[in-house]
């Protein structure tokens, strides 16, 4: 399908105590018409900065920002505003002026792009209802939920019948209840309306419940981007694999560390149809080695699946012959799945010392799947080193 | 006792008066244009709209001239110009020029820091929509700044009232002129009671008011 928007080489460079701050370099970026594009990374990698770029709410110090194949960077004035009410922005805190009412908010887009007076109310109720929420056409923002706030602002942003939506950590601010909702809204608005979203976060769970291609961004660069599955499902740069991390990291908890049998610590990742339990039954039959498997995990991205499995691979005989046999199993597991890394700990020694970088610190990580992946992922994440490219 | 009352019986309504148009005048006056020139220091100031350092350093220097001056000095630094203006500046008239000189400034300042508390965020969801500034300002940041934008005018209507007094100490009329007058020139203690007394009755009455429609529009 076509691009409806194209980044192409956007810089934008500030100016922070007398020196220049790349907050974006050189980002390229294609968002097919349509599509759920997605921007990730920590605080603070420029994907705002980049996001806003797109209805020019900041200007690129190079580069060029083409909507519907129109290169729309040097626009000003009035065409820029044309631009501007055709692209709804959706916002983290929401952003609604708190001293009119809902109705006002809503119509405060609707006059921008000269619709009669007349005409706004009855556009105000079918935006209403169309984010659920018409009995409050008349309430504060303050007499609102979150949730609701940001329903409003999403009515507001699609006041004007935008092709484009961009959406700034738009659920960000939100319990995780009202972010499923939103969510739902979105994806909702994306299948009926056709509008293609552009959507920032630094939720991976928001990430690969609704992205169709994902970018993933840190310090202003863009460093890997793709289909949503592709980039989580491998991730080959350190940021997309910390995110990764935090949602499908494991998590033993330590108290049972003694009790393992010596051997290796390999975490296997298989995408979608891989078959798991034949695999790790083949090769501990072939291959004469124990394989246990410590923690299970399957993440879904839409339909598709990510699974992650750590397993511990141990001779069923001592010495060099066992320790070639551990290896070749090894390399035969990572042969058939997805990807595949060492975790660095060396359990038959010194287990105190070196567990504390990838074991969960506490025995919240006994149920070994969700709570303790998210506090376990930032320590493990520099002690693993991949078992092969 | 019966002096005072009689003084008062006499003097006090037209006093009264000239004071309420004084201050009326200039409070209008001073809202109009310190309003426009808060408006002009917030666009020029702000990254978001149109930022300009020379016209905002400029007219924050004009703005800044003026509010340094103690009232009395402005008072009698202006009092050729507005005998240029309308022959006789000891008048109520004159006096409501003097106080309009020194509320645009006062306002200005009040009406630019409520402008300023309105965030970012929300002027940015407002250019997103494509709204020219003219909306942004009067359907968006105005709206959002009301509330504090009415606490900053009754903040200087009370500041103006104060400064009423003083117009009075020149001969201009008003209940600052009465009490200088009677309670201060002809020893009537009674009389510069009075004026205090009700000084702070009406401070209050417009405060109190103030915080209402300052309430009221904040939801």
């Amino acid at each position: 399908m076509a691009d409806i928007i194209t980044l192409d080489d956007v810089s934008v460079v500030f100016e922070s105590d007398g020196r220049p701050v790349e907050a974006v370099s050189h980002a390229t970026v294609h968002v097919e018409e349509g599509e759920i594009f997605g921007i990730v990374g920590f605080s603070g990698a420029g994907k705002s900065t980049l996001v806003r770029t797109i209805n020019l709410l900041e200007r690129p110090t190079s580069g060029h920002v083409i909507i519907d194949g129109r290169d729309v960077t040097a626009l000003r004035g009035a065409a820029l505003r044309e631009l501007r009410s055709g692209i709804g922005f959706v916002f983290q805190s929401f952003n609604l002026i708190d001293n009119v009412t809902v109705a006002q908010n809503i119509a405060f887009a609707l006059k921008a792009a000269h619709v009669p007076k007349a005409r706004r109310r009855a556009r105000i109720e079918e935006l209403l209802r169309l984010v659920g929420l018409e009995e409050k056409i008349d309430s504060y923002p303050s007499q609102l939920s979150g949730g609701q706030k940001q329903r409003v602002s999403i009515a507001r942003a699609l006041a004007n019948h935008p092709r484009i939506l961009l959406c700034d950590e738009a659920t960000s601010a939100l319990d995780l209840e009202t972010t499923e909702e939103i969510l739902a809204l979105l994806k909702r608005i994306n299948a009926e309306l056709g509008v293609t979203i552009v959507f920032i976060t630094h939720q991976f769970d928001v990430a690969k419940a609704i992205f169709d291609h994902v970018a993933v961004m840190e310090h202003g660069v863009i460093v890997e981007q793709g289909t949503t599955f592709d980039v989580f499902g491998s991730p080959r740069h350190e940021t997309t694999r910390a995110l990764v991390e935090r949602y499908l990291g494991v998590a033993i908890p330590k108290q049972l560390v003694p009790q393992l049998p010596s051997g290796r610590l390999i975490e296997l990742r298989y995408k979608d149809e891989g078959a798991f339990e034949p695999l790790i039954s083949d090769v501990s039959r072939r291959f004469e080695v124990s394989i246990n498997v410590l923690h299970g995990n399957v993440g879904y991205f839409g339909t598709q699946a990510i699974g992650t499995l750590v397993v511990l691979v141990s001779a069923r005989q001592e010495g060099q012959r066992g320790a070639f046999v551990v290896q070749a199993a090894i390399d035969e597991l990572t042969s058939r799945v997805a990807d595949a890394r060492e975790l660095s700990v060396a359990l038959n020694d010194d287990i105190g010392a070196s567990v504390d970088a990838i074991f969960a610190d506490d025995a919240d990580g006994v149920d070994g799947t969700d709570t303790s992946a998210h506090t376990a992922g930032a320590h493990h994440g520099n002690a693993h080193k991949e078992v092969l490219a | 006792m019966n002096d005072t009352i009689e003084i008062l019986k006499e003097n006090l309504g037209q006093a009264l008066w000239d004071t309420f148009t004084m201050v009326g005048i200039a409070t209008l006056v001073g809202v109009a244009f310190g309003t426009a020139l808060a408006i002009l220091l917030f666009l020029t100031q702000h990254q978001l709209f149109t930022p300009n350092r020379i016209v905002n350093e400029v007219v924050g220097f004009v703005v800044n001239a003026i509010r340094s001056m103690p009232f009395l000095i402005l008072l009698v630094v202006l009092i050729p110009l507005i005998q240029l203006m309308i022959g006789d500046p000891y008048t109520p008239t004159g006096g409501a020029i003097a106080l309009s000189v020194a509320a645009i400034p006062f306002f200005a300042r009040v009406a630019e820091s409520a402008f300023q508390e309105v965030d970012d965020g929300l002027i940015e969801a407002a250019i997103s929509t494509g709204a020219p500034v003219r909306q942004i300002i009067f359907d968006a940041v105005f709206p959002q700044a009301l509330p504090a934008f009415i606490r900053g005018i009754v903040l200087t209507v009370i500041s103006l009232l104060g400064y009423s007094a003083m117009v009075g100490t020149i001969g201009a009329g008003g209940i600052g002129d009465l009490a200088i007058q009677y309670g201060y020139n002809r020893y009537e203690t009674g009389v510069l009671v009075a004026v205090v007394l009700l000084l702070i009755v009406v401070v209050q009455l417009i405060q109190w008011i103030g915080d209402r429609i300052a309430l009221k529009v904040t939801h």
